[in-house]
C-alpha cells in the first residue's frame, strides 16, 4: 500500500496541499473536460467538422484525445498509478495499449476495405 | 499471506522478502482482472468501430438517436448521457475519498463515503435503464424496406422530423398480431405497431408537405431528405412498420447500431451493477469493523480500482457511441 502520495499534477505546474484536496481538484478538471466534450458535441463548429487529418474529423480527434486525457487522470490519481511503482505502472499501462493499437488498426483497416468492396462492387444495396 | 509456513527466512531476498512490484498479492490480481476486462471492453469498441466503418455512411447519428431528459419535453442531445456521466466520475471521487480515509483508519468517514459510492452507482444504473427503456419505446417511428434499409419522415415546412401519428390515416381495415399458433412455427409478430403499413402509405400519399429521409449521410453530415417524387417512389420498397428498437428492427437505422448499443452499454451496466453489489458487501464489513480488527482498509482499495475502471470503461464508451 502506498500511503505517501504524489500530490503534483501537470508534471508539477499544480501542487496540492494534501491528497483530499488534489482528489476535488482531478474532479474540477474531469468536468471541465466533460463539459467542454459536450458543448463542442452541441455546437459542433463548422470548421472542426468539415476539416479532416488522416480521415478523420478533427473534431472526432478532439474527442479521443480528451477522452485519453481523461483517463490518464482517472488511472493515475484515482487509481493511485501514480503512486505505485513505475514497473508496475508500466506493465499495467503498456501491455493495453500495444494489443488495443494493433487491433483498432487491423480492424479498421478491414472495415474500411469491406467499405469499398460494397462501395465499388457489382451489387447494389439500394432497395 | 498467512496462509504459507513459516520458515523464517520470509524476509530475505531469495526467501520471498523481495517485492519489485510493491503491491500486495489482491491488488496485483485485481489488476490483472482489469487488464485482461480492458482488453474485453475494447474488443466489443473495436468490433463496434469495425461496423460503423463498414456502414460509415448510413449509420445513425447520435445526437438525433438520444435527446430525451426524464421529466423533460423537447429535443435534449446529450444533456442526459453528460449527467450520468457526471454521476459516474462523481461516484469514483467519494470512492477515492472512501480510500483515502481508510487508509488514515476513520471508520466512520469510510461507510460516509462508501454509502455515498453505493447511491451514485445506484443513480448510474437507474439512469440507463431508463435509456434503455427510451431507446426501445422509440421516437417517431419509421418504415423498414426490402433491404432492411429504414425510411424516416421529414415535414417539409419545418424541416422537422415527423411522427407516424401525424399523418397516418386510419382506415378501416381489422388488423390482428400474428402469433405462432396460426401459421408456420418459427414466424410471429415481436410487437405490433400503432398503424399498419398500408395506413402510413395512406396517410403518405394523403399529405404533401411529408417526405422521406434515407439513412445515407450526405456532404454535410446529415441525413439525405428526399424530394416528394423520389420519396413516393421509395414508398414502394417498404415492407413493414417499425416502433422503437430491438436486435431485429431499429427505426433510427442501422440495426447493428441497436445491437452493439444493447450489448455494450448491457455489458458495461452489468460492470455497474456487480461493482454497486460489490461495494454493498464491503460497506457493510466496514461497519461490522472487520477492516478495523484486520488493522488496514485495503479491501476498500480493491474494490475502488473495480470502481474506477467501471468510470473509465463509461469514459470510453461515452465518446464512442454518444459523441464521435
Amino acid at each position: 500500500m502506498a500511503h505517501e502520495h504524489k500530490l503534483e499534477i501537470f508534471r508539477g505546474l499544480v501542487k496540492f496541499k494534501n491528497n483530499i484536496q488534489k482528489i476535488w481538484g482531478v474532479l474540477i478538471f474531469l468536468t471541465i473536460v466533460t463539459a467542454v466534450e459536450v458543448g463542442l458535441g452541441i455546437v459542433k463548429p463548422a470548421f472542426l467538422t468539415q476539416n479532416f487529418f488522416v480521415g478523420m474529423k478533427l473534431l472526432n480527434w478532439i474527442f479521443i484525445i480528451l477522452t485519453l486525457v481523461k483517463a490518464y487522470y482517472i488511472a493515475w490519481d484515482f487509481m493511485h498509478l501514480r503512486d505505485e511503482r513505475s514497473s508496475l505502472r508500466r506493465a499495467i499501462v503498456w501491455t493495453p495499449i500495444f494489443l488495443i493499437c494493433y487491433l483498432v488498426f487491423i480492424l479498421l483497416f478491414e472495415a474500411d476495405y469491406i467499405y469499398t468492396v460494397f462501395k465499388e462492387g457489382f451489387l447494389a444495396w439500394n432497395f | 499471506m498467512d496462509t504459507t509456513v513459516t520458515t523464517g527466512t520470509e524476509e530475505s531476498v531469495w526467501g520471498g522478502g523481495n517485492q519489485p512490484l510493491n503491491a500486495s498479492y489482491g491488488k496485483m490480481m485485481m489488476w490483472f482482472f482489469i487488464v485482461s476486462d480492458a482488453l474485453t471492453f475494447s474488443g466489443f469498441l473495436v468490433s463496434y468501430g469495425f461496423s460503423r466503418f463498414k456502414f460509415i455512411e448510413t449509420w445513425p447519428i447520435a445526437d438525433e438517436v438520444f435527446t430525451h431528459v426524464p421529466f423533460f419535453h423537447g429535443n435534449y442531445p446529450m444533456i442526459y448521457v453528460a449527467f450520468m456521466t457526471f454521476v459516474l466520475i462523481m461516484s469514483s471521487v467519494t470512492m477515492v475519498l472512501a480510500v483515502d480515509a481508510g487508509h488514515k483508519m476513520m471508520q466512520k468517514k469510510v461507510i460516509l463515503y462508501m454509502f455515498l459510492t453505493i447511491i451514485g452507482g445506484a443513480i448510474f444504473v437507474g439512469s440507463q435503464a431508463w435509456e434503455w427503456a427510451t431507446f426501445i419505446k422509440g421516437d417517431y417511428g419509421a418504415l423498414e424496406t426490402k433491404g432492411g434499409r429504414i425510411l424516416q419522415f421529414v415535414d417539409a415546412e419545418t424541416g422537422e422530423r415527423a411522427a407516424l401519428a401525424d399523418f397516418s390515416k386510419a382506415l378501416p381495415e381489422d388488423r390482428v398480431k400474428h402469433e405462432k399458433s396460426e401459421g408456420v412455427w418459427f414466424m410471429q409478430d415481436g410487437y405490433k405497431t400503432s398503424f399498419s403499413l398500408n395506413e402510413v402509405v395512406a396517410g403518405f400519399k394523403a399529405t404533401p408537405n411529408i417526405l422521406i429521409r434515407t439513412e445515407t449521410i450526405n456532404e454535410e453530415g446529415e441525413k439525405t431528405l428526399l424530394s416528394r417524387q423520389e420519396s413516393l417512389a421509395k414508398l414502394k420498397n417498404a415492407t413493414q412498420v417499425v416502433e422503437g428498437a430491438n436486435l431485429i428492427h431499429n427505426e433510427y437505422g442501422s440495426r447493428l447500431f441497436a445491437d452493439f448499443f444493447f450489448f455494450i452499454t448491457g455489458f458495461h451496466g452489468f460492470h455497474v451493477f456487480s461493482g454497486v453489489l460489490i461495494n454493498i458487501i464491503i460497506f457493510f464489513n466496514i461497519i461490522l469493523g472487520t477492516y478495523e480488527r484486520r488493522g488496514h482498509y485495503e479491501m476498500v482499495e480493491k474494490v475502488g480500482l473495480y470502481w474506477h475502471f467501471v468510470d473509465l470503461v463509461w469514459v470510453f464508451v461515452f465518446t464512442f457511441f454518444y459523441l464521435v
